[in-house]
């Protein structure tokens, strides 16, 4: 028995590994920016002292971090139907990925906030700062320097994890090799490449994420602290 | 001990009852500071007087009496939190500097964002206030390449940027060494000497006699003893004769 595998039968429809590729990655970013968003909202609203508020963040995170990505999946897309709303697959991926890493966007940040020092809120009280001035000016940069690492780790995860967004034929990266290794019988093939591809889309988020590092926290980049 | 705070004093603390839990931490603290006064609050740890000052900002609120500030009365539950603490300095023992902001961005933040200060007047500002401090040369740094003394001197910028009409001040050289200690201890003479109304929580009672126009000694969650700086040398309690006799007064 020997292992025989031809590539170029298979690299020959590069543009759609690259076309699925380029899709991956526009879903990781729009799910990203927008989890980014509603995850720190929801740290937030969980950390108020309104009870309805912080009740409501915990369920929603507590829900999503303990049930499986496909099912979340699966029920907006079905959920969306039912109620006659019809929207593009590539729109229901981005909708279920920004609810699924929002969850887990939360608790790291959550720790972020927690992490900030009650002194360092006196401060900036004592300077008359509004609760919002506070939140923005003192508080969330120094908690997202605090948890960067877990925070870009979680968001590299979350471009890994949107290949079961094939299940709703969003053409992604996975869905894309699906129906070359159909097509070609050279299923092998297909997913090293796509797992190739897979990793340097990840060193592309994660490059991106430290020279994002390098941005929002310019005292890193003057004292050169490692991130 | 009871005083009757005058109108035209810029704070007044008028029977001032706090407990933190059974703990009664205040326990009918009544005084005054007039205009231009420089007040030092004294005692023992667990005396009460850092409770006493950060009443005054409302960092605590009070179960009963009255504190009026600048005209604020700090003890209602509708004070305006951000008309208060604009004319309210206060310097704290762990500094507080915002990590993640150069020292120019610390003192311009407050300015730029509450009162509405253009960017290039803030900035000139800040140049101003820190030449106070003696710290002109650390406009950019970010306060991790400071010394404590300098991280200190730099808190008491950040807070004159805001001008205040009185400036508190808890146990700001606790965290320092000696010669640290006498670095930030000049700032604030300097700033006595400018006329500058303060209330400082100190251990330096060297440097409470030298500065302060009036000492109030806490015990036990009372005024036990006030007057002038004076009475450190000679006090007419037992209490603050102990507590003056047991080395305190080491400049």
């Amino acid at each position: 028995m020997s292992l025989q595998l031809d590539f170029p039968a298979v690299l020959e429809r590069w543009p759609s590994f690259l076309a699925g590729a380029v899709l991956t990655l526009e879903l990781a970013a729009f799910a990203t920016v927008l989890g980014a968003l509603l995850g720190t909202l929801a740290a937030v609203g969980r950390g108020t002292h309104n009870a309805l508020i912080s009740g409501a963040c915990k369920v929603y995170v507590e829900t999503i971090r303990n049930t499986p990505l496909l099912v979340q999946i699966f029920l907006v897309y079905f959920g969306l139907a039912s109620l006659g709303l019809k929207f593009s697959a590539f729109t229901v991926a981005v909708a279920a990925l920004t609810i699924n890493v929002g969850a887990y966007t939360a608790e790291i940040m959550r720790a972020g906030f927690e992490a900030i020092p009650r002194g360092q809120i006196e401060a900036a009280e004592g300077l008359a700062l509004s609760r919002l001035q506070i939140y923005w000016h003192i508080i969330l940069l120094p908690a997202i320097e605090k948890v960067y690492p877990a925070l870009t780790s979680q968001f590299v995860l979350l471009m890994l994890a949107s290949s079961v967004c094939s299940q709703i034929s969003a053409e992604e990266l996975t869905a894309v090799a699906n129906y070359i290794q159909s097509d070609t019988y050279r299923a092998f093939e297909t997913y090293i490449i796509v797992a190739v591809l897979y990793v340097i889309l990840s060193l592309v988020m994660r490059a991106g994420f430290w020279g994002l590092g390098l941005v929002l926290f310019p005292r890193r980049r003057r004292l050169g602290t490692p991130l | 001990m009871q005083q009757n705070p005058s109108s035209d004093s810029i704070v007044s603390l008028r029977d001032v009852q706090k407990s933190f839990g059974s703990l009664r931490v205040l326990d009918g603290v009544s005084f005054a500071v007039e205009r231009g006064e420089v007040l030092a609050l004294i005692g023992r740890s667990g005396s009460g007087k850092s409770t006493a000052l950060r009443c005054i900002d409302r960092f605590e609120k009070v179960d009963g009496g009255e504190i009026v500030v600048c005209g604020h009365r700090v003890d209602r539950p509708d004070v305006d939190l951000r008309a208060l603490r604009q004319d309210v300095g206060i310097v704290f023992q762990s500094y507080n500097l915002f990590p993640h902001l150069t020292i120019e961005q610390n003192i311009t933040l407050a300015p730029c964002a509450v009162k509405g200060l253009a960017n290039s007047q803030a900035k000139d500002l800040a140049r101003k206030v820190l030449a106070q401090v003696g710290l002109e040369e650390k406009l950019h740094a970010y306060p991790e390449q400071l010394s404590g003394g300098q991280q200190q001197r730099a808190a008491i910028a950040r807070s004159l940027a805001m001008q205040p009409k009185v400036m508190l001040f808890d146990e700001v050289t606790s965290a320092l060494d000696p010669e640290l200690t006498a670095e930030v201890l000049k700032v604030i003479e300097q700033l006595a000497a400018d006329g500058m109304t303060m209330v400082m929580v100190t251990h330096e009672m060297g440097f409470a006699k030298g500065i302060a126009d009036r000492i109030v000694f806490m015990h036990r969650g009372k005024v036990h003893e006030t007057g002038p700086a004076s009475i450190l040398t000679s006090p007419t309690t037992p209490e603050l004769t102990q507590f003056v006799g047991t080395g305190n007064l080491k400049s």
